[in-house]
């Protein structure tokens, strides 16, 4: 609409540690009171350390289309994944 | 429930493309906003987001209308805590919306102009401290009944709303019933002020789910997309089952006298409420509708100005940083 | 006048800010220009009522006669208050409860830095808590003023308007009595009128920030720190956040 508040996408590291993840949305004229809105409003029960904000329309995204030749490739190299391989009990945790 | 007599919309797609949707629903996946969908589905969650939004919103003036009476330091924070957080609901169900293509605002404008409803609970006042009690009690736990298996809904963006609210949530109804409890323990007063509460409430509690099964036209569809979890009759069936040992808790006496163990079914029996006067309110007819918009219209109004003015100053400084660059 | 009978009073001074600047704040609820707003301001009156619970309750501890915070937020009438008048003055619109706020807050802040240090442990730890939330409110306050004052014509008119409202009770911020006189001696707290410079900086930058005239006036209405003459306004609060406890006294809420 004419004045809308721009729509900004919430990230929130909840621990030290952590990574940022996203945790919604909210209205806000600029960036630094997106993330005291976001303060307010995703940080009401303790639930972060570092927000980041990012203006909603600069976030790029994959077309749902591409799913298939972005992601399925990955599936096959289950070599990546770290219970593809046996390590006997005896050699302890790995 | 927030959202009630959401029609869904009629789809005219492509059969095939109709077919691979519901296929992913069936299957159980997440359906998320860039994702090709009907365009009836998009329209039916609009509308019913919308209006669960809009509840929360509008839900937060009856409590709110206790917020400055509150008796105790520590009652008054944890009620506006709890009014705050429908706030936050609210915002978090405008933001799911928001990802299918209508921006709060339109929305906002629609419920302001009343194209658009909330749930009819809304309408009806809170007249001693024992309703903000049993508001807590009864009316967010007949909300949480619907919005528990919502969270399994088949549109992304809503479902992970309502984790969040249902995470959030947990915490009102308790607050509610130890509230209550507090009054039927009290003085007679307190006694009859929660007698009272609940008397007024427990029926438009129970229109909270909807017109009854056989007279809900819009289910089947909403049900097939995983809008819709679970009928209205099933729903408000729970709450009474749910509800009723609570009272007895209480010691206060059943609000209905139809309330009786049916051993057969398995479930208690109780009355139907008025459906006439659920329709009334739901055409503008209930004792604060006028009220409740009219608080609405003049917060959007009277802050204009104020929108207005924190974007301009946003635009002010980002030019001025461009220049000095 | 004994330490802990000045004590008692700066105490009451320090909660009845809180209880009533949280209670005019926390009118807002429901109703504010935004959501973000909304849930911003119920924060604020959160984290004031929450202070007042530590203030009054240390309060009633100084005073010995067993009162609990809730029994002084509301069981004394207006003559006990000792809030500034600042606080008890209605909301206006939005843009005046920011001003109130912002202005409150820089004096608060400061205030509050001083208390940290406090010769009265309890005094002190008090402060440490309040301190962190009451940085942040003055963060939030001073944007929303820089942000309206430096917004559209409207806005800005709107916040200068709420400024000359408000700025004949900013001096009461500044008065000292006996009761401050005991405690700068205990050194439990700092002289009020002490704090003016680092406000006048504090408030001289932000109000400029946002291009806002600061009144050239030093006239100062008084009498709610001291409880000699409140507002008309104070009654009617009371007569609101009391009715309960008055009508059912002795009832358990």
């Amino acid at each position: 609409m004419k004045n809308e508040w721009p729509l900004w996408e919430i990230f929130i590291r909840g621990q030290h540690g952590m990574s940022h993840r996203h945790v919604g949305s909210l209205h806000a004229p600029d960036a630094e009171m997106a993330i005291k809105n976001a303060r307010d409003v995703y940080t009401r029960r303790n639930e972060g350390v570092s927000i980041w904000v990012v203006e909603a329309n600069h976030i790029a995204a994959s077309s749902p289309g591409d799913k298939g030749p972005l992601y399925e490739p990955s599936e096959s190299k289950v070599y990546r994944h770290p219970t593809f391989f046996d390590i006997p009990e005896e050699v302890g945790a790995m | 429930m927030y959202a009630q007599m959401v029609k869904s919309e009629a789809t005219q797609d492509d059969p095939e493309k109709l077919a691979a949707f519901q296929a992913r629903i069936d299957r159980g996946e997440k359906i998320e906003p860039k994702d090709w969908m009907p365009e009836g589905y998009r329209k039916t969650l609009i509308r019913q987001i919308g209006q669960h939004a809009h509840s929360e919103i509008v839900g937060q003036l009856p409590e709110g209308n206790w917020i400055t009476r509150a008796p105790t330091l520590e009652r008054k924070a944890i009620l506006l805590a709890k009014v705050q957080d429908e706030a936050g609901h609210g915002l978090y169900l405008y933001c799911a919306a928001e990802t299918l293509g209508v921006s709060r605002d339109e929305l906002t404008e629609m419920l302001l102009d009343g194209r658009m409803k909330y749930s009819s609970i809304f309408n009806y006042p809170t007249l001693n401290w024992a309703d903000i009690g049993a508001v807590g009690w009864l009316v967010d736990g007949a909300a949480i009944m619907n919005q528990v298996p919502l969270q399994r809904t088949s549109f992304g963006p809503y479902s992970r709303a309502m984790i969040r609210v249902c995470k959030e949530e947990s915490f009102h109804q308790r607050q509610g019933y130890d509230a209550i409890r507090k009054m039927a323990e009290g003085t007679p007063e307190q006694k009859k002020m929660a007698q009272d509460a609940l008397n007024r409430l427990w029926f438009p509690s129970l229109m909270m789910f909807g017109p009854s099964d056989k007279d809900s036209v819009h289910s089947e569809q909403s049900m097939a997309w995983k809008i819709k979890m679970n009928t209205n009759d099933e729903l408000r069936q729970k709450f009474v089952d749910q509800t009723v040992p609570q009272i007895e808790f209480l010691g206060l006496e059943l609000p209905d006298p139809g309330i009786k163990w049916n051993e057969e079914r398995g479930h208690y029996d109780y009355t139907d409420p008025d459906w006439s006067e659920f329709f009334d309110v739901i055409k503008g007819n209930g004792p604060c509708n006028t009220d409740r918009l009219a608080a609405r219209n003049n917060a959007w109004k009277d802050g204009a100005w104020v929108r207005d003015g924190l974007l301009a100053h946003a635009q002010k400084k980002a030019a001025r940083k461009h220049a000095a660059e | 006048m004994t330490r802990d009978e000045a004590l008692a009073q700066f105490l009451l001074r320090m909660g009845d800010n809180t209880l009533i600047l949280g209670h005019r704040v926390s009118e807002w609820c429901g109703h504010a220009p935004v959501l973000e707003e909304d849930i911003a301001l119920a924060n604020t009156a959160l984290d004031l009522i929450g202070q007042t619970q530590m203030w009054l309750g240390l309060a009633g501890e100084v005073q010995g006669m067993g009162k609990s915070a809730d029994d002084l937020a509301f069981l004394r009438d207006v003559w006990d208050f000792r809030n500034l008048l600042l606080v008890e003055v209605p909301n206006g619109d939005f843009g005046r409860t920011l001003m109130r706020q912002c202005l409150f807050d820089a004096w608060h802040s400061i205030q509050l830095g001083h208390l940290m240090t406090s010769s009265d442990e309890r005094v002190a730890a008090i402060a440490a808590k309040a301190s962190k939330e009451v940085a942040y409110h003055l963060e939030r306050s001073a944007d929303t003023v820089v942000g309206l004052g430096d917004g559209t014509e409207e806005s800005h008119r709107r916040m200068q308007e709420a400024l000359d409202y408000l700025w004949p009770y900013v001096g009461e911020m500044f008065q000292s009595d006996e009761v401050d006189a005991e405690m700068v001696k205990a050194g439990i707290a700092p002289d009020p009128a002490s704090l003016r410079a680092d406000f006048d900086a504090l408030i001289t930058r932000i109000m400029g920030e946002a291009t806002l005239t600061i009144p050239d006036s030093a006239f100062g209405h008084k009498g709610g720190r001291t409880g000699k003459m409140h507002t008309e306004h104070l009654g009617h609060l009371l007569t609101q956040m009391q009715w309960l406890q008055r009508a059912y006294p002795g009832a358990k809420w």
